[in-house]
């Protein structure tokens, strides 16, 4: 149904960024746009675990209807794909670079999303590397950071609010996706 | 873009908050989803669910799409990040201990507790190896003396039940964080809109959505509310791996919502006290008007109050909003808009029992019952029916006068409430 007319009000709960930083990095419009335009999601340290956080957010990103890339050098396969060792071997265009890894290993994470050409660089919640930021958007990628994108799909997608979570989201206006 | 950033205020959240209108319908009014289950899109997505991989409605005793409108209304009010709505305000206490405690935990409590609460805590937690220390909540470091390495959460009232005292909880909440547990607060009496724990500091908070959120007395129910920000990553029942839900580590996978998350797939899936999704549906219509009726019940009960101090009928009265009380200054802080709309005071006479119970009588508009937090008046003497079986040296003891009553102010023309109360105290002079 589009971007519509945008979502009215602040949505700012847990996080660790200040009001500046999320006004760059947790921007309503540019998350959705991120959520309506990507198709192939690395994820960046995907556990084969199936109880790991990682492992949920690619299984729910896949049943979501995204191709899920896994990227974990110690991985043949997760979740069907083939695994790479890093975004550099991925031998297909990569819309979103989605990181589950230590803030530290970021910097060196952003330097090859740029060189492979994403359109986003989405550093999971609490991992927060403003240098890693930096190089993304520098080179024209959308950056969020600190927050979840299993989170954002179900806040905008309406399912965060059936397991009674504050989604922040008020609006008058017929429901749908926000996204 | 500024238009993104707007905070919308206490009322607008009240009418709004966690309900969209229906894409298909276009209803405005919140639809009661009577139903007890769900149909699956397919055999993965079902598997999804039942995994905790997908957010969505398996069983009403689980999460129901009209209970989540109220669940998401309370917590945007009570500035939380999510909340878990059950079929009654004790069934939350207890969800939130069953959540957080196992067998060799303790708790530190205040001892200014609704009585039911006392008895949980006491005897029902005890058969399940969890013990209970009451403390004085005016005395910080009587909480801090009753900590030790097994106290796994620290738990007050912002308006004690029946005593009127209210919950110092900005030193409470540093006192549970040095020691690494949260601090539960339950809200009843105040409701978000006179007083949100969260902002000072509260971790969890819970309701008997019975009183004045519902509001009209028509509806049992209770809720479970989280700030969020508790860390929670070395807390054993929600950091480790979850035995019944294959090993699922809640914390480090569902991050700040871990332990709601626990408490509606685990605690209440488990123990099973659901809300019924039409009683969801009465307490969203008590929200839509929480801050107007909690603005004339606050009024009522101070004119109210006011008026029994000067009775020559009264001996003392306790409510924390009169300038008097000990508690004064506390209410200025956390109450500032009232405190409340439930206090006690005592009537004097020589047997004090007894025109307890001619008052009560006496009485033409106040209702006799045991609840509080009704659209309508309503009155109890503890000495006649809940505490009946003591003597009057036992009813000292447990800290209640025989001449107490207890009030719960409802919304009615307050000169026929000041009009009912003194021909009732009237006639205990006969």
């Amino acid at each position: 149904m589009g971007l519509g007319s945008g979502i009215a009000g602040d949505i700012g709960m847990n996080t660790a960024l200040t009001d500046d930083q999320r006004a760059l990095y947790m921007d309503s419009r540019v998350i959705r746009t991120i959520l309506a335009t990507s198709k192939t999601v690395a994820i960046v340290g995907l556990s084969p675990k199936p109880e790991r956080p990682s492992y949920f957010v690619g299984s729910y990103l896949q049943s979501e209807g995204y191709r899920v890339i896994p990227v974990n050098p110690r991985a043949d396969e997760i979740l069907g794909e083939k695994s790479y060792p890093d975004l550099l071997s991925i031998p297909f265009r990569v819309d979103l670079v989605d990181v589950f890894r230590q803030p530290e290993e970021c910097v060196e994470v952003a330097k090859q999303a740029v060189q492979i050409n994403a359109a986003a660089l989405w550093l999971q919640l609490r991992v927060i590397n403003f240098e890693a930021a930096d190089i993304a958007r520098a080179a024209g990628l959308h950056v969020v950071m600190d927050r979840c994108v299993k989170i954002e799909h179900g806040r905008y997608g309406g399912s965060l609010h059936w397991v009674g979570m504050n989604t922040e989201i008020i609006s008058a206006r017929r429901g749908g996706r926000y996204f | 873009m500024t238009q993104q950033k707007r905070k919308f205020g206490f009322e607008t959240r009240m009418l709004h908050a966690g309900h969209i209108p229906d894409p298909v319908t276009g209803a405005r009014a919140v639809p009661i989803y009577q139903t007890t289950s769900y149909v699956f899109e397919d055999t993965d997505k079902a598997a999804q669910l039942f995994e905790l991989k997908q957010y969505g409605n398996i069983y009403t005793r689980i999460n129901n799409p009209t209970n989540a409108v109220f669940e998401e209304r309370i917590a945007s009010l009570e500035n939380a990040t999510g909340a878990v709505a059950t079929a009654s305000g004790m069934a939350a206490q207890f969800a939130v201990m069953m959540t957080l405690l196992q067998a060799g935990d303790a708790i530190v409590s205040s001892s200014h507790l609704y009585g039911g609460t006392k008895t949980q805590f006491t005897h029902t937690l005890k058969k399940l190896g969890v013990t209970a220390h009451f403390v004085d909540p005016t005395d910080l470091s009587a909480w801090e003396r009753a900590i030790t390495p097994n106290t796994r959460a620290l738990y007050g009232e912002t308006i004690g039940n029946p005593q009127g005292s209210i919950l110092d909880i900005e030193p409470l909440a540093a006192l549970a964080h040095a020691h690494h547990i949260p601090l539960i607060v339950d809200s009843t009496f105040a409701t978000p809109y006179l007083c949100r724990p969260i902002d000072f500091g509260a971790d969890i908070v819970t309701h008997s959505a019975t009183k004045f959120i519902g509001g009209h007395g028509s509806s049992i129910a209770g809720v479970v509310l989280d700030s969020g920000k508790f860390d929670f990553s070395t807390f054993p029942t929600i950091a480790d791996p979850d035995p019944a839900y294959h090993d699922l580590r809640f914390y480090e996978t569902f991050g700040h919502y871990g332990f709601l998350m626990k408490t509606r797939a685990v605690t209440v899936r488990d123990t099973g006290a659901a809300l019924s999704p039409f009683n969801a549906f009465l307490l969203i219509q008590g929200l839509e008007t929480l801050s107007v009726r909690m603005e004339r019940h606050v009024s009522n009960a101070l004119t109210v109050a006011a008026f029994l101090k000067a009775h020559p009928c009264v001996e003392w009265v306790a409510y924390a909003s009169l300038p008097d009380s000990p508690y004064h200054a506390l209410a200025q802080k956390y109450t500032p808009r009232g405190s409340g709309a439930v206090f006690t005071f005592g009537i004097r006479g020589s047997n004090k029992r007894r025109a307890g119970k001619t008052f009560i009588e006496a009485l033409h508009l106040f209702s006799h019952l045991a609840n509080v937090g009704d659209a309508r008046s309503l009155v109890i003497h503890p000495a006649s029916t809940t505490h009946q079986q003591l003597s009057d040296a036992e009813l000292r003891e447990a800290g209640i006068d025989a001449g107490m009553i207890r009030l719960s102010i409802g919304l009615e023309t307050v000169e026929d409430l000041l009009w009912d109360l003194d021909q009732a105290l009237q006639a205990t002079l006969a």
